[in-house]
C-alpha cells in the first residue's frame, strides 16, 4: 500500500525516497562527513576509539537498513571502512556482491576484491536479464551463533546490539568464524584475534553514524536506532516489504534488506 | 600463495583458518580415547585375553594425552590467553567445556597409571639404589604397601576409574565430534551423527594403534606375540570398523537421498576436490581393504599361521591408522573447502612443509607421544614375557 500511494511500485526507490528527500539526505550527510572530519582534526589521537561518557547503552539499540536497488556498486563503503577501521588487505568487514541472471535465471555472483575498487561495466549485447549490487557486512545478529561458540566470551553482544570481540580476551581460536553463516568474520593476520564489522563502534558511541552509511553517495546503507521513535529506519522497518540473510538459521539478523533477490544468502 | 578458486566465495571464507593443527587435534584425542577403552574391556569387562596390551594401552593414553594439547597451543593465535578458557569460561560455547573434560580426564588416567603400576614402582624402588631409587621413591608416593590386601584394593580402585574412564573417554571424543556437529553454518559439519562417528573412528584409531605400537614393541623386546590377544584385538577393530564405516556411509547416504540444498554442494566436493581423500583413502584404501583383511583374521584365523596373522592384523591396522587421519582430514578441512555463499570452492589446500601450522610441525607434534611412550617404557616396562 505504501509503494502504492507513493506511486514507485517497483520504481527501483525502495526506501520512497523522492528526489527532493534523497537531496537533502545528501546534503546532511555530507555534512556529517565533513563535521566528522573536522572532529577528527581537532580531537587528540586516540579519542576516536573512546567512547561519549554521556553515552547511554540502555538508551539505543542499532539496526541497518540496506536497499539494494539503490547500491551503485561503487565500492566506497568498502574503501571507507579500510580506511577507518584499518582491515588487513584480503579480509573484509563489508564487501558488496554482483550478481547477473541470465535469462534461464542462473546468477553469476562476483566480488572483485569485495567490490572495494567497484565493477567492470557490463559489456552490452550480453544474456544479462537481471543485475545487481548486494552490500553485505555483520549483521550483528540479535541469537548470533559467533558469540555463542566463543569458548573465553571474548565476543559478546552490547546491551545497545552490537556484536564486539574483545581483541584483549580473544584466544585467536578461529571457531566463531566458522560459526558465523554469512562469511563476515575472519582472523585477523596482524592482531591474530577475530575481527568483524563493529558498525563503527567508536563512532556510534559519539553521536556518529557508521564509516560505510557516510560514505554512501546514494544511501543505500542506513543505520538508525530502534529506541528512537523519530529515527526514519522504524518508519521504514515498519511499513516496507523488508527481508534478512539466510531467516532459515533463525540467527535474527539485525542487518535487514529492502529488495532482496532469492538468489542472495 | 595463489589458490585455485571456482565460483564465488566470500571473500573472507578464501582463506582455511582450522588448519592441519586441527586436523591433528582429533586424531591424537582420539588415539588417547581409543586405548583407553582398550584398557577399560581389560580391566572393567574382565576380558582376560588383553591382558598382555593392558598396561600398554593405559600407557599409551596417558602418553597421547599432553600430545592432543599441542596442536590447539600451536593453532591459537593468543596461546598465551590459553588459560581464559578455564578462568572466564563461556557456557554457552561447546568448546568451553574443553579446559575442564580434559583436566578432569587427565587426572583420571594418571591416577590408574598410578595403581595399575604401583606394585612395579614400589619393587623398582626397593631394588635400585641410588639417583634411580630415588626417582621411583618419589613416584611410589610414600607407599609401599603391597601385600595382598593392598594389591586387592589397588585392583578396585582401578575397577572403578577404568569404569569411569568409559564415559570419560566417551564424553572427550564425542565432544570433539560436537564441535564440529553443532555448527549449523556448515551443513559438511553440522549432523548429529557427527560425535558418534567421531567416537567410532577414535575407537578404530585407537585399537589400531595398540596393535601396531604391541607388535613393534614385542619385536623389540624378543617377546613373542600374544595369539589370543592380536586374535581378539582384531576382532573388536572390525567390530568398531564396521560401526564407524557404516555410518560415515549412512550419513552421506542420507544427505544425497535427501536431495537436500546441502548436497549440490558436498556431492560436488566429495566428488572433486575431496575425491582422492574421501573416495580412494578413506573408503577404499582405508576401509574396504582392512575390511577384507580383518574379515579373513577373524574369520579365518583358527587355521591361520601366526605370522600372516600378524601382518594382516599389521596391515590392516596402519591402513585403518590412515583412514583415522583421512576422515579427520576430509572433515576439518573438507569442510572449509567450499565458501557459505553456498556457490564457490577451492579446488586444493596445500599445507606448507615449514609453516607455523604446516606439515613439519604436526609430524613433529606426533612424533612426541612415541618419545614419551619410549621413556615411559623404560621407566615402567608395559610390556613382560610372563603376561601369560
Amino acid at each position: 500500500m505504501q509503494d502504492k500511494k507513493n506511486g514507485c511500485d517497483g520504481c527501483g526507490d525502495g526506501l520512497g525516497l523522492t528526489r527532493r528527500t534523497f537531496l537533502k539526505h545528501l546534503t546532511t550527510v555530507s555534512a556529517v562527513v565533513a563535521s566528522g572530519a573536522v572532529i577528527g582534526l581537532i580531537l587528540p589521537e586516540g579519542a576516536a576509539g573512546a567512547v561519549d561518557s554521556t553515552y547511554d547503552w540502555t538508551r539505543h539499540r542499532w539496526v541497518y537498513l540496506i536497499d539494494t536497488r539503490a547500491c551503485i556498486g561503487c565500492g566506497s563503503c568498502a574503501r571507507a571502512c579500510r580506511a577507518e577501521n584499518d582491515v588487513p588487505e584480503g579480509n573484509y568487514r563489508t564487501w558488496i556482491e554482483r550478481y547477473r541472471m541470465n535469462a534461464e535465471g542462473e546468477a553469476h555472483v562476483d566480488s572483485p576484491q569485495g567490490g572495494e575498487f567497484g565493477f567492470e561495466r557490463i559489456k552490452a549485447g550480453g544474456d544479462v536479464r537481471k543485475a545487481f549490487f548486494v552490500p553485505k557486512l555483520c549483521n550483528h545478529c540479535a541469537a548470533t551463533p559467533c558469540t555463542q561458540v566463543c569458548p573465553v566470551g571474548a565476543s559478546y553482544t552490547t546491551r545497545d546490539g552490537v556484536v564486539l570481540v574483545d581483541k584483549e580476551h580473544c584466544i585467536g581460536c578461529g571457531y566463531c568464524v566458522q560459526a558465523c553463516p554469512y562469511g563476515s568474520r575472519f582472523i585477523n593476520e596482524e592482531t591474530h584475534t577475530a575481527d568483524k564489522c563493529t558498525w563503527c563502534y567508536h563512532r556510534l558511541t559519539n553521536g556518529r553514524k557508521t564509516a560505510c552509511v557516510d560514505i554512501c553517495p546514494v544511501g543505500a546503507r542506513i543505520i538508525g536506532d530502534r529506541e528512537n521513535p523519530d529515527d526514519p529506519i522504524n518508519e521504514i522497518i515498519a511499513t516496507q516489504r523488508i527481508h534478512v540473510l539466510q531467516p532459515e538459521l533463525l540467527t535474527k539478523p539485525q542487518c535487514y534488506y529492502s529488495g532482496l533477490d532469492m538468489e542472495v544468502r | 600463495m595463489f589458490t585455485e578458486l571456482t565460483g564465488y566465495l566470500f571473500p573472507n571464507d578464501v582463506h582455511i583458518s582450522w588448519s592441519l593443527m586441527i586436523v591433528m587435534y582429533p586424531y591424537i584425542t582420539g588415539l588417547v580415547a581409543g586405548a583407553f577403552i582398550v584398557s577399560s574391556l581389560y580391566h572393567v569387562f574382565n576380558r582376560d585375553e588383553l591382558k598382555p596390551v593392558g598396561r600398554l594401552a593405559l600407557a599409551t593414553s596417558l602418553c597421547f594425552l599432553p600430545a592432543a594439547m599441542l596442536p590447539l597451543l600451536n593453532h591459537l593465535g593468543h596461546p598465551e590467553n590459553a588459560l581464559n578458557i578455564i578462568v572466564t569460561p563461556n557456557f554457552t560455547s561447546a568448546m568451553a567445556g574443553f579446559g575442564f573434560l580434559f583436566s578432569a580426564y587427565f587426572i583420571l588416567v594418571v591416577l590408574e597409571v598410578w595403581f595399575v603400576f604401583r606394585a612395579d614402582i614400589v619393587r623398582l624402588a626397593t631394588e635400585s639404589r641410588g639417583l634411580k631409587q630415588r626417582f621411583y621413591s618419589l613416584l611410589a608416593l610414600g607407599v609401599y604397601d603391597v601385600s595382598e590386601a593392598a594389591l586387592a584394593i589397588d585392583r578396585r580402585f582401578i575397577r572403578v576409574l577404568a569404569a569411569l574412564g568409559i564415559p570419560m573417554a566417551c564424553l572427550l571424543h564425542g565432544y570433539v565430534g560436537f564441535l564440529f556437529g553443532a555448527l549449523k553454518a556448515n551443513p559438511w559439519w553440522s549432523t548429529p551423527l557427527m560425535p558418534v562417528i567421531f567416537l567410532f573412528s577414535a575407537v578404530v584409531s585407537g585399537i589400531a594403534m595398540l596393535i601396531v605400537l604391541y607388535q613393534i614393541g614385542c619385536r623389540f623386546k624378543g617377546i613373542e606375540v600374544d595369539r589370543e590377544a592380536i586374535s581378539s584385538m582384531a576382532r573388536w577393530l572390525w567390530l568398531f570398523m564396521i560401526m564407524s564405516l557404516t555410518l560415515e556411509i549412512l550419513e552421506i547416504m542420507t544427505l544425497s537421498y535427501e536431495r537436500a540444498e546441502e548436497w549440490e554442494v558436498i556431492g560436488h566436493l566429495l566428488t572433486h576436490q575431496l575425491s582422492i581423500s574421501f573416495i580412494s583413502v578413506q573408503m577404499v584404501i582405508g576401509g574396504l581393504i582392512p575390511f577384507i583383511l580383518l574379515m579373513l583374521v577373524v574369520t579365518m584365523g583358527g587355521v591361520m599361521h601366526d605370522k600372516i596373522r600378524n601382518t594382516l592384523t599389521l596391515s590392516a591396522s596402519l591402513l585403518l591408522l590412515l583412514q583415522v587421519l583421512s576422515m579427520r582430514w576430509n572433515v576439518v578441512i573438507g569442510g572449509q573447502m567450499f565458501s557459505k555463499s553456498m556457490r564457490g570452492f577451492r579446488e586444493t589446500y596445500v599445507p606448507g612443509l615449514y609453516e607455523k601450522e604446516g606439515v613439519l610441525a604436526a609430524v613433529a607434534i606426533f612424533v612426541f607421544p612415541f618419545l614419551l611412550l619410549t621413556f615411559f617404557e623404560k621407566v615402567l616396562p608395559t610390556l613382560k614375557k610372563s603376561d601369560r
